[in-house]
């Protein structure tokens, strides 16, 4: 049994330290004569006493009791788990875009607006968009703001009674929860036996009181909405208006723009299709590009070329206001930046056909050994489903964890929540052909143990610097903090 | 270009034959026959340009870096929800294990124990400063953290009232007006009185008071006041912080606090242009199952080891869909991790001289302000920012640093027209004595 890792608390000892603050320039005056006794803490903050070298092991430790897309394979479906090129993290931290801060003079920040304007001008393009705002921070909160702006183009037009939102059954859990946050009511709309949105269902739920469609495009199955123009249509002579979940665009670029589909509004996750690294959770950055009628209503400021240079334009009395203090995570943004002006027009094209090549060469070679509820080509990513293994008795969960072993991180499971034992795999276009075939060579393995010795799997993972967690104790009795014994006085 | 000249892009030709020769289809137009021929005809990308290699790529983004003034070149007054301060090389280092920052959400925790521990940490770290029982993970930044708060207190109190002091950030108000607009919540912003918020407040039917300590003039705000305020109404009170201060002002928690907010942003996170940043969100306990975001607990494995994994999932988008209590996904989780490492280099008595360091140079300023003559408004107790007068457009005083090579405070007329004159100004521990006086003398040579 390896042993347990002690927390940065734990290593803690009395009197060590892993900083200096600079040498005094001021006078050093007294705590107590610059701020009254009542406002001063009384109980110090236990926060750990380490040394550098404690910091360093500590997390050292730590990151090697994780996996990143650099530890190896990540196919997670819907996340886009590509590489982070390592140019992009540098670029960012030039001091001329890591060091400035947003309420600048704006002369003193030309550089970042030019790079804003260009990376605006580039995504709306991508996505045959009008005009595109940088402020989201994320998919999630693109969705919000997006739901927002279509909101307040409604209400504009004396359309309050509009105050539902089509979401798919296969939709990602964002889409029916930011609508709910946007003051919506939301409809599911059933997906029909092609794994595509049942074209009688949504005509039959569409109506007077639509104020959108949520999708994503290809779907959270990898499939393409072959009837998107259909949709569109259906749709707008309703009076809705189509929104675009770009999670999955790392199918499309140059291949098919949501705005020539008839969307008019979407957002990207940089941090996916863009090469953002996803940061154990983020930051991320979800920018949003809206057709012409919406313009109006996108969130303040934004950034324009005017002619004696780049500024912020806050005169927007149809705004729907500001929905992130300054501009958006533009530290995300420069790497997107930089993503797009490596690969170019070109490569980015180049992406999307290899993912797509990517995911239908794995989804081939598994085809056979699983369940498979839509067989189909698809796009960027592709789902199976464990119901013949479940059979044997070995879960999805258990083929998950039994890939530990192998030294991946399993796909995406249980979602969509529309195929039963989902296994959801999204290979991306930065993974060799060796990788993907040793990445399937396990999987076939695993459904070969799955019916000749079923145990090794239920009991997976065996290899991990833990075994399976105990979920329920975790939820049933919380420990959300370290509790430290004897709290010391400020003293 | 050969295709080869994509170093991000594995497939090689044969792979590309070999491939579709598995597949059975001649060429990936093949798989993509699905897509209305219409829609691959007009996806041109020719906005876009050529690729460029990485020599050409640094050349380019060097050159419109080159065009900002940065804080490393040039001393910076400004604050105002941004501010520059040291951030240990070791945070960097650190930051860099690419293990972290290539990993996603931990949804596997076997291979993820070395984020969810770093995360358990965090919250640990936070809930010790604010003082606060639960906390979670990360936000998107401070700002984004106090609207959600106020969706809590509504949702908690079943009161659609919002109360916001005049003294929180001015983005702040703006952002939680936009998020009001979701759920229909009205929202009003009291009086500054004397550059602090009244305690002469109406609160009948109010889900929350919400304040910010130190406030956006950079005055501490007596939180025991207002928490009974807000409580004899029934209200919350909802306390956005910096979490430097914290170092040495007494903790939202012990002053009455139902929900503290704020951004890790101080410790060593770049100011990055304004983002990105990092949240943090800590409530008390009463409050924890409607908590926004990702939560990390400590649990056993089935040899009875300690670990970690995510927990109370239902409060979340991905398990409740339209029931869930917010609809974040991701968070920054990358930003929470290298608060802590500074936190943790800082330590137990660095973060409180370090707190303390920045009153000291502050006050240095302030009264070498106030002995060259300028006006200070609203003096009173203060962490790293005041108010000065200058008794002309504070713009003009910025642009007029900015030409000596000084990047001056935030001229308030920004926000409010009718405080042009005044100037919101931050002095961090990274400003030294000579930058300060050579501040005062600039400001001093104006016309």
């Amino acid at each position: 049994m390896q042993h347990e890792q002690t927390l940065i608390f734990e290593v803690s000892r009395a009197g060590r330290t892993g900083y200096n603050l600079p040498t005094p320039t001021v006078p050093e005056v007294d705590l107590e004569s610059l701020l009254p006794a009542s406002m001063i803490r009384t109980q110090v903050a236990e926060l750990p006493e380490v040394s550098e070298l404690d910091v360093v092991r500590h997390y050292t430790s730590l990151s090697t009791r994780n996996h990143g897309v650099d530890s190896g394979f990540y196919p997670l479906g819907s996340c886009t788990m590509k590489y982070n090129p390592k140019v992009n993290e540098d670029m960012a931290r030039l001091p001329g875009f890591a060091h400035i801060h947003p309420l600048q003079p704006i002369e003193s920040v030309q550089g970042a607006l030019e790079m804003m304007v260009d990376l605006q001008e580039k995504l709306a393009e991508i996505t045959g968009m009008d005009e595109v705002t940088l402020q989201p921070a994320a998919g999630a909160h693109g969705e919000w703001t997006g739901l927002m702006l279509i909101k307040a183009f409604h209400h504009h037009n004396g359309d309050v009674q509009r105050t539902k939102v089509l979401v798919p059954d296969s939709a990602h859990g964002t889409n029916p929860a930011s609508a709910v946050v946007a003051g919506f009511e939301t409809v599911t709309v059933k997906s029909d036996e092609r794994g595509l949105v049942d074209l009688d269902d949504l005509k039959a739920k569409v109506g007077e009181d639509t104020a959108a469609l949520m999708l994503t495009n290809p779907n959270t199955l990898g499939l393409f909405e072959a009837d998107i123009l259909e949709i569109s249509k259906v749709v707008h002579e309703a009076g809705g208006k189509l929104y675009y979940d770009g999670a999955n665009s790392n199918a499309i670029l140059g291949i098919a723009r949501p705005g020539d589909m008839g969307f008019d509004v979407v957002h990207l996750n940089l941090h996916k299709t863009f090469t953002g690294p996803h940061g154990g959770g983020g930051p991320g950055s979800g920018p949003v590009g809206v057709k012409r009628d919406l313009i109006p209503y996108l969130p303040t400021p934004i950034v324009r070329k005017a002619d004696s240079g780049y500024t912020l334009d806050y005169d927007r009395p149809q705004s729907i206001g500001r929905i992130k203090p300054f501009y958006g995570n533009f530290g995300i943004n420069v790497r997107a930046y930089s993503y797009i002006k490596t690969m170019g027009a070109e490569g980015l094209t180049r992406v999307s056909r290899e993912a797509v090549l990517n995911a239908n060469y794995m989804f081939a070679r598994l085809k056979d050994a699983f369940d498979v509820p839509y067989d189909t080509y698809c796009k960027h990513e592709f789902v199976l489903s464990g119901k013949r293994q479940k059979a044997l008795g070995v879960r999805t969960l258990d083929i998950a964890k039994r890939l530990l072993d192998f030294g991946y991180h399993p796909p995406t499971i249980y979602f969509p929540l529309n195929v039963e034992e989902c296994i959801m795999v999204e290979p991306t276009e930065t993974e060799s052909k060796e990788t993907l075939d040793a990445f399937c060579d396990a999987m076939l393995q695993i459904v070969k143990e799955a019916e000749e010795n079923p145990e090794i799997v239920q009991t997976a993972p065996h290899t991990t610097v833990v075994k399976r967690l105990d979920e329920t104790l975790a939820a049933r009795k919380p420990v959300l903090k370290y509790e430290h014994r004897q709290p010391s006085s400020i003293n | 270009m050969n295709r080869m000249e994509f170093r991000y892009l594995p497939m090689t030709e044969q792979d590309e034959r070999d491939m579709l020769q598995t597949i059975g289809v001649d060429s990936i137009d093949d798989l993509l026959e699905d897509i209305p021929a219409s829609l691959r005809e007009s996806a041109s990308l020719s906005a876009i340009g050529a690729p460029l290699p990485e020599v050409d790529l640094v050349r380019h983004m060097t050159k419109l870096a080159e065009k900002n003034m940065h804080t490393k070149s040039h001393p910076s007054f400004l604050g105002a929800g941004m501010y520059d301060h040291l951030s240990p090389s070791v945070m960097n280092h650190m930051l860099l294990r690419s293990e972290f920052y290539t990993a996603y959400t931990p949804y596997q925790p076997e291979i993820s124990q070395g984020e969810l521990q770093a995360m358990f940490e965090f919250q640990t770290m936070i809930c010790e400063l604010t003082g606060m029982d639960v906390a979670n993970s990360s936000m998107y930044d401070g700002i984004t953290s106090l609207a959600e708060a106020t969706y809590l207190a509504s949702a908690h109190t079943k009161k659609k009232r919002v109360v916001v002091s005049g003294a929180v950030h001015p983005e702040a108000k703006d952002v939680i007006r936009t998020y009001a607009g979701g759920p229909g919540l009205d929202v009003e912003v009291t009086e500054v009185v004397d550059g602090l918020t009244s305690t002469e407040l109406d609160l009948t039917d109010a889900s929350c008071l919400v304040v910010q300590y130190p406030n956006f003039y950079g005055r501490v705000e007596d939180l025991a006041a207002l928490a009974k305020v807000a409580h004899d109404a029934g209200a919350l009170l909802v306390v956005s912080s910096n979490p430097l201060a914290l170092g040495v002002l007494e903790s939202p928690g012990a002053l009455g606090a139902d929900i503290t907010v704020g951004d890790a942003q101080p410790f060593g996170i770049p100011q990055s242009f304004g983002g990105p940043s990092c949240g943090y969100f800590a409530v008390k306990k009463a409050l924890m199952r409607k908590l926004p975001g990702r939560l990390v607990g400590q649990t056993v494995d089935e040899d009875g080891k300690r670990g970690f994994v995510l927990t109370l999932q239902a409060r979340e988008q991905h398990i409740r869909r339209d029931k869930a209590t917010s609809n974040i996904c991701s968070n920054q989780a990358l930003n929470a991790l290298a608060a802590s490492i500074t936190m943790s280099a800082l330590g137990k008595y660095g973060i409180r001289d370090m707190a303390i360091r920045n009153m000291q140079t502050a006050h240095y300023m302030k009264e070498s302000l106030k002995a060259a003559g300028y006006a200070v408004i609203d003096e009173g107790p203060m962490f790293n920012e005041f108010v000065v007068d200058f008794g002309v457009d504070a713009d003009d005083v910025s642009r007029h640093l900015l030409d000596h090579g000084i990047i001056g405070g935030l001229p308030l007329g920004t926000y409010e027209s009718e405080r042009r004159t005044q100037m919101l100004i931050c002095a961090t521990e990274l400003r030294t004595k000579e930058e300060i006086d050579g501040f005062i003398e600039v400001v001093g040579g104006m016309n």
